[in-house]
């Protein structure tokens, strides 16, 4: 083990990483501006370490780094053949569990999954797609609910309860026919206090929760991942959508 | 007359040959043709066997995602159906005027669409039966064919579908399948550089223009008995032209003329379209076959595209494809000109309007305007609707909405250009199977023949099927010994099993 400045480090493929006590894994590698794939992390929030995109081995065994606390000496494999197939074999049932028609969705560009499906390389969805049926909730004046695209990360479900305090999500159902619910008698957002500056709004990583009438008015080109691949962006600014709404 | 030859009286007794699929045509066809035991000829069919459903499943997702998805119905003028949806639309939301630079954007957009259709459809699909022959050698006869004989004539055409295909990637942010028109407006205008290098290369593409119009044109002055003749059948005309009877491809208002050119309505706000146009489905196709309700389904089907545009209008409002359209206005001596295959020729007067038209919008400083985007009043109620219509590469598009006020489309109709030449391309196929085919030997070259009547209306098959859940449908299960075994029939109203 190497000491820089009395910096406690850890290896993260052959290559030292500092970090200060008490961070996880993925906290300390995106500090130091180390890339590991994630979807339903994000730095405010409590750790979650259900999608599984941020899987590594440590000194052999598989963690996810999003919930590992780091420990001087670690040795961690990330950027392998082997953690990115399992990577890419993850996103492909994530694909196909829901329905991603990213032809014709607005958050293309700006989408997490699809990011990630391009950086790790994913060429097909392999699976046979499940086709579920999930109508969209429309009823919010403001917002659009498409249940199509949700990969159950629950960021809105933390980020309505914890941050904007109104509790407006939840996971309801287990295993394959776990779904994201609205927290109303009717079961409809236009029926809760929602609205569109709610840190709930901007958190999805997919094209769940969107502002109504927003859609294309961002062009091709000018969107999150458009020209720098998500490997390269670190933190989680709000998305684009969002920055440009109208 | 217009259905002669469509069924015959004892099928069963007959010969069968099919085309299938048609080749050099955008999407999936094929032709039935049955012959007695002389080769008489007595039923042929345009069949069309693709499948699609977007007006079903566009129902129920938000309105502004519809200029986006719709497109997909094709990969070959997308950007008509984009443009269209995005009119819809606007007319859905109140919006009475775009801004100048989302109109010319748009614009831009459409005339580099049209440009790229007209001349993928030219030079990479039929000049090779234009300039080998309707029955040359069938391995020549193709693209790579044209570039081995004529290299000149393919690579021209192959930098004039680029350049079109440019202004798209350019105006909607890709080649294919761009998001450039939203409703109310354009998310982007022309870049700075961009337009510097359009504008570098617009003059050659005009010249080529020009000499495309030579090449189709030729052919009829050269070889009048057969160019003049072969699938000649008359017909009604319909297009959208622009206030002054003028030709435009992005906006106007509908007008019709009957087989001797005389007006059958004019300057018709499409909105109302519905009462202008009924669909009749028959039971062997996919592809609907729309007729005028004024005049009923035997007499009220009529052409679109290139041949009714050109003659349709008064005028053209560039120099160049005007002088050439008066040629061609002549040359019908007085009568609208009717031959199957002057389509090519009116088709090349368009890429060299659209050419001409790209020079003069690259030239107006509004197409790098900021001012993108407006907002409307949408119309009150539950249901909002719009309808766009747009001249698209192979003829008058219609797209129809209601949105809820939810925001969501509970009502799609589309009717594309491929369904309204649906009756004239039958039409057309049986005239030159009855001319060409009856009491010959059928051959490769004769059969060729049957798609280069197909090919001249430049039919795009694949966005032509959306109809979904209202086409009936008849399935028979035919014994080794020909004994029909099971026969299963749906009408529009669901689904009713006989056994045979």
């Amino acid at each position: 083990m190497s000491r820089m400045n009395e910096q406690q480090v850890f290896l993260i493929d052959g290559r030292d990483v500092p970090f200060a006590p008490g961070q996880t894994v993925m906290q300390a590698a995106l500090d130091a501006g180390v890339y590991i794939p994630h979807l339903c992390f994000h730095p405010q929030f409590k750790p979650h370490g259900s999608c599984k995109l941020c899987t590594v081995k440590v000194n052999g065994r598989p963690a996810t780094s999003c919930t590992l606390p780091v420990a001087a000496g670690m040795e961690i494999e990330s950027e392998t053949a082997e953690l990115k197939d399992k990577r890419r074999m993850l996103l492909q049932m994530l694909f196909v569990e829901g329905n991603h028609f990213c032809p014709s969705c607005e958050k293309s560009g700006n989408c997490k999954l699809q990011a990630l499906a391009y950086d790790l390389g994913m060429m097909s969805p392999h699976y046979d797609h499940f086709f579920p049926d999930r109508p969209v909730d429309a009823t919010h004046p403001e917002i659009l609910l498409d249940f199509n695209r949700c990969i159950l990360c629950e960021l809105c479900v933390r980020a309505s309860g914890e941050v904007d305090r109104k509790n407006v999500f939840a996971l309801s159902g287990r295993g394959i026919t776990k779904h994201l619910i609205v927290n109303s008698e009717s079961g409809r957002l236009g029926d809760t206090d929602m609205s569109t500056t709610d840190m709930a709004m901007s958190v999805c990583p997919v094209g769940v929760i969107l502002k109504k009438r927003v859609g294309f008015a961002v062009p091709v080109g000018q969107r999150k991942y458009d020209t720098i691949p998500i490997s390269e962006q670190f933190g989680d600014a709000p998305n684009a959508v969002l920055e440009q709404t109208r | 007359m217009s259905h002669e030859l469509e069924t015959a009286s004892r099928p069963e007794t007959l010969r069968r040959v099919a085309i299938d699929p048609v080749s050099r045509v955008e999407g999936h066809g094929k032709v039935t043709i049955l012959l007695d035991e002389n080769n008489k000829i007595h039923q042929v069919r345009l069949h069309i066997v693709e499948f699609r459903g977007f007006e079903r499943f566009i129902q129920g997702r938000p309105y502004w995602e519809v200029p986006v998805m719709v497109q997909r119905l094709c990969g070959i003028c997308p950007v008509s159906h984009h443009l269209a949806a995005s009119k819809a639309l606007d007319v859905m939301l109140g919006i009475r005027q775009i801004t100048p630079t989302a109109e010319k954007v748009r614009r831009l957009m459409h005339y580099g669409q049209m440009l790229q259709s007209h001349a993928l459809h030219f030079f990479h699909l039929s000049s090779p039966d234009l300039l080998f022959g309707f029955d040359s050698e069938v391995a020549l006869r193709n693209i790579v064919g044209v570039a081995a004989a004529h290299p000149e004539i393919a690579r021209k055409g192959v930098l004039l579908r680029k350049f079109g295909q440019e202004v798209i990637h350019m105006t909607a942010g890709k080649r294919v399948h761009g998001t450039g028109a939203v409703p109310g407006g354009v998310n982007k205008s022309l870049a700075a550089a961009d337009r510097a290098a359009l504008l570098k290369d617009v003059y050659q593409m005009v010249a080529w223009s020009r000499e495309a119009v030579q090449i189709s044109k030729q052919l009829h002055t050269a070889t009048p008995a057969l160019y003049d003749v072969f699938g000649n059948f008359r017909s009604n005309f319909m297009s959208i032209v622009a206030p002054d009877g003028g030709m435009d491809f992005y906006h106007g208002a509908l007008r019709a003329r009957d087989a001797d050119g005389r007006l059958l309505f004019d300057q018709v706000n499409y909105q109302g379209y519905n009462d202008l146009i009924e669909e009749e489905v028959r039971p062997w196709s996919y592809m609907k076959f729309p007729f005028l309700r004024s005049l009923g389904k035997e007499d009220g089907w009529y052409r679109v595209g290139p041949l009714a545009r050109v003659q349709n209008c008064d005028q053209i409002s560039s120099p160049l494809a005007d002088g050439e359209r008066k040629e061609f206005v002549a040359y019908g001596k007085g009568q609208p000109i009717h031959a199957t295959l002057a389509y090519h020729w009116a088709r090349m007067i368009e890429m060299l309007y659209a050419a001409e038209t790209i020079k003069e919008l690259l030239h107006d400083d509004d197409i790098e305007g900021s001012d993108l985007m407006v907002t409307g009043t949408r119309q009150p109620g539950e249901e909002a609707e719009g309808v766009g219509v747009i001249e698209a590469p192979r003829g008058t598009l219609f797209h129809h909405y209601r949105v809820g006020e939810d925001d969501l489309v509970t009502m799609a109709n589309l009717i594309v250009s491929t369904t309204h030449n649906n009756q004239a391309m039958n039409t057309a196929v049986r005239e030159v199977a009855k001319k060409y085919l009856t009491g010959r030997e059928i051959t490769e070259g004769l059969l060729n023949h049957i798609e280069i009547a197909i090919r001249a209306f430049d039919p795009c098959l694949s966005c032509a099927t959306h109809a979904l859940g209202r086409m009936p449908l008849e399935v028979a299960i035919v014994g080794a010994d020909g004994t029909l075994i099971d026969e299963v029939t749906r009408d529009h109203r669901g689904l009713t099993r006989a056994l045979a």
